[in-house]
C-alpha cells in the first residue's frame, strides 16, 4: 500500500473490560464500535464500509444500522483485525469506501451469546489433530515450544522471564486484569496446565471489544483525533494445523508477514519506537521478535532477560501488559492494535516517551496467520 | 464418554483404512518424489496429479509435545502426551505417545519412535510407542 495514505481517526475498547456477563457478542462489538465513533464525532450513517471477524459483518452493519459499500469478513483468528486494516488502507485508495469501520467483540469468559467450540470431524483438523485430545489453544499452540527449547538450549525459565516482565508494564496500566508483581518462581508454581506451560504463561480469558475507524489521510486531518497513520502492512497464512508448520523454531506467517510489512514501511528495525506482539502464550513473544528480524534466532530470550522490552529498555514490548496480564477475549489482535494507536497518540498508560513508529504483529489460530501493521503518528 | 474420532472424506479415506490393515499410508508424488500429510489426491510442492499411496516405515522420532494436564472427558482422567512425530519419510504428524510413562523425563525429543494401531470402535488410531531395539 501507499506510506501515509490512510490513518486511524476513531479507536476505543469496549467501556467495561474483563467480565460483563450483561451483554451479549454482539452487543460488545456495537459498544465498542459506538465508542469509536464517539471518539472519531461520527454517526452510523457517516459509516460506508464495515469489517469484523467472530460476528459476520452482515451482522454487524444491520445491528448498526450502516448500509455499507465496501463489507470484509477475513475471519483467521486473533490478527483478523490487522488483516482488516490492511485490507480497509487498499479499499480505501481504491475508492471503495471513505469510512470504513472495524470491530472486535467477545464474550470469551461470560459465554453469552456466544458460539461453541466444535470443530467438524470430517475436516483436515478434525481427522489428524482431535483424536489425539487437543482441547483449546493451551494443548494446540504450545505444541512446538520444546522443540523451539532444545533447538536453542532455553529452559522454562526463559517462558516464564516474558510474563515476569509483562506483568511490569500491567502494573502501570489501570485497565489491566492483572497488576500485582510475580517472579519466575510464582510462574513455574503456577498451576500445571500443559507440560511445560503454568498458568502463568497462558493468556487471560476475558469479555471485551475494540474497534477503529479509518479514512483517507486527507480526510484525516479533520477529525478531532491525532491521526495516526498506517505506514505499512503485511500479511499471510501457513497452516491450520499446528502439527504440520514447516518449522517448530519459526512460523512461516510471521517472516512472510513481517517482512512484507517492513518492506512496504521503508524502515529498518532500529527506526521502531514501540512494539506489541500478539501474546496468547509466551512463547509468541520470542517467536516474534526473531521471525520479524528484531533479533536472531535463539536469542530473544536473552534480549527480554535482560530488559531491552521491559519499561526504560530500548525496544519496549507489549506496554498494555499484553494477552498475559491485560485482557484476552479470544481474539487479541484487536487489543494490540488499540495499544499502538495509543501510544501514537501520545496517551497510554504507560506511554513510550517520544514514540513516533509503532510496530502491531498479530497470530491467528495456532501459528497458522499473520498480519503486522506499522504505523506513525507523523503525517 | 467415546473417544473422539475422525470422519474420513473420500480424499483421507484410504489412510483410514490403512490403520484399520495396520498400515501407515503415505503419499508421494511420482513427477517430484516428494512425500507429504495430510492426504490429498495432489502433490502440495509442485501441484501434480501423479500420485501414489504407499506404506510407511512406520518410525520416526520424537519432535516436539506437551502434557495435557487437564485431558478432554474422552482422554480420560490422567495427564497425556499430545505429540508430533517426524517420520521417517519426512512429514510430521500428530499422535499421542504410548507405551512409557507420560513424564518430561520418559519423554525425550528425538527419541525413536514406532507406529502402532489402537482401536476404537470401527476406526484404528496411529499411535507411537518407543521404538524397541
Amino acid at each position: 500500500m501507499k506510506q501515509k495514505s490512510v490513518a486511524v481517526v476513531g479507536a476505543a475498547e469496549t467501556t467495561k473490560m474483563g467480565k460483563i456477563p450483561d451483554q451479549s457478542v454482539i452487543q460488545l462489538h456495537a459498544d465498542a464500535a459506538l465508542n469509536a465513533m464517539a471518539d472519531a464525532g461520527l454517526k452510523p450513517s457517516d459509516i460506508d464500509g464495515v469489517a469484523t471477524a467472530g460476528a459476520s459483518p452482515v451482522e454487524l452493519a444491520h445491528y448498526l444500522g450502516i448500509t455499507p459499500t465496501y463489507a470484509d469478513g477475513t475471519s483467521v483468528g486473533g490478527c483478523s483485525f490487522m488483516l482488516h486494516v490492511r485490507h480497509a488502507a487498499a479499499a480505501i485508495n481504491e475508492g471503495l469506501a471513505k469510512t470504513i469501520l472495524i470491530t472486535h467483540g467477545e464474550s470469551g469468559r461470560s459465554r453469552v451469546g456466544a458460539g461453541g467450540f466444535g470443530r467438524n470431524p470430517a475436516s483436515l483438523m478434525g481427522q489428524f489433530e482431535m483424536p489425539y485430545g487437543v482441547t483449546s489453544p493451551p494443548t494446540m499452540f504450545t505444541i512446538p515450544v520444546l522443540r523451539y527449547l532444545k533447538t536453542y538450549g532455553l529452559t522454562e525459565e526463559d517462558l516464564a522471564m516474558v510474563a515476569v516482565i509483562q506483568r511490569e508494564w500491567a502494573a502501570k496500566n489501570p485497565r489491566a486484569s492483572f497488576k500485582d508483581p510475580i517472579t519466575v518462581d510464582d510462574v513455574l508454581n503456577s498451576p500445571m496446565i500443559a507440560w511445560p506451560f503454568r498458568m502463568l504463561m497462558c493468556c487471560l480469558v476475558t469479555d471485551g471489544g475494540g474497534a477503529l475507524i479509518l479514512t483517507s489521510a486527507d480526510r484525516a486531518k479533520d477529525f478531532p483525533q491525532k491521526p495516526v497513520y498506517v505506514l505499512g502492512t503485511g500479511e499471510s497464512v501457513e497452516t491450520p494445523m499446528v502439527s504440520q508448520m514447516e518449522d517448530f523454531t519459526s512460523s512461516k506467517a510471521f517472516r512472510v508477514s513481517g517482512k512484507k510489512a517492513f518492506d512496504e514501511a521503508g524502515i529498518k528495525h532500529a527506526d521502531v519506537d514501540h512494539l506489541m506482539i500478539y501474546d496468547a502464550f509466551a512463547h509468541l513473544p520470542l517467536y516474534g521478535l526473531e521471525d520479524l528480524g528484531f533479533c536472531k534466532p535463539g536469542e530473544a530470550a536473552a534480549f527480554i532477560r535482560e530488559r531491552n522490552t521491559a519499561i526504560g529498555g530500548k525496544l519496549p514490548l507489549n506496554t498494555n501488559g499484553g494477552g498475559l496480564s491485560y485482557m484476552h477475549s479470544g481474539m487479541y489482535g484487536m487489543y494490540a492494535l488499540q495499544e499502538s494507536v495509543r501510544q501514537m497518540r501520545g496517551i497510554a498508560p504507560a506511554q513510550v516517551p517520544g514514540a513516533k513508529i509503532s510496530v502491531c504483529h498479530g497470530v491467528g489460530g495456532m501459528f497458522a496467520a499473520s498480519g503486522t501493521i506499522i504505523f506513525t503518528n507523523e503525517g | 464418554m467415546d473417544r473422539a474420532l475422525p470422519t474420513p472424506t473420500p480424499e483421507t479415506q484410504h489412510f483410514w483404512d490403512g490403520c484399520k490393515a495396520g498400515e501407515l499410508r503415505l503419499q508421494r508424488c511420482t513427477d517430484c518424489s516428494h512425500t507429504y500429510f495430510p492426504p490429498r489426491p495432489f502433490c502440495p510442492g509442485c501441484g501434480s496429479r501423479s500420485v501414489e499411496v504407499y506404506a510407511a516405515s512406520g518410525k520416526g522420532v520424537l519432535w516436539s509435545y506437551v502434557i495435557n494436564h487437564r485431558p478432554r472427558p474422552d482422554m480420560g482422567k490422567d495427564p497425556h502426551s499430545i505429540a508430533v512425530v517426524k517420520l521417517q519419510e519426512g512429514p510430521t504428524m500428530m499422535t499421542n505417545i504410548i507405551g512409557c510413562p507420560q513424564t518430561p523425563e520418559a519423554l525425550q525429543l528425538d527419541m525413536p519412535v514406532e507406529v502402532v494401531f489402537e482401536t476404537f470402535g470401527e476406526t484404528a488410531l496411529p499411535l507411537f510407542q518407543p521404538a524397541k531395539g
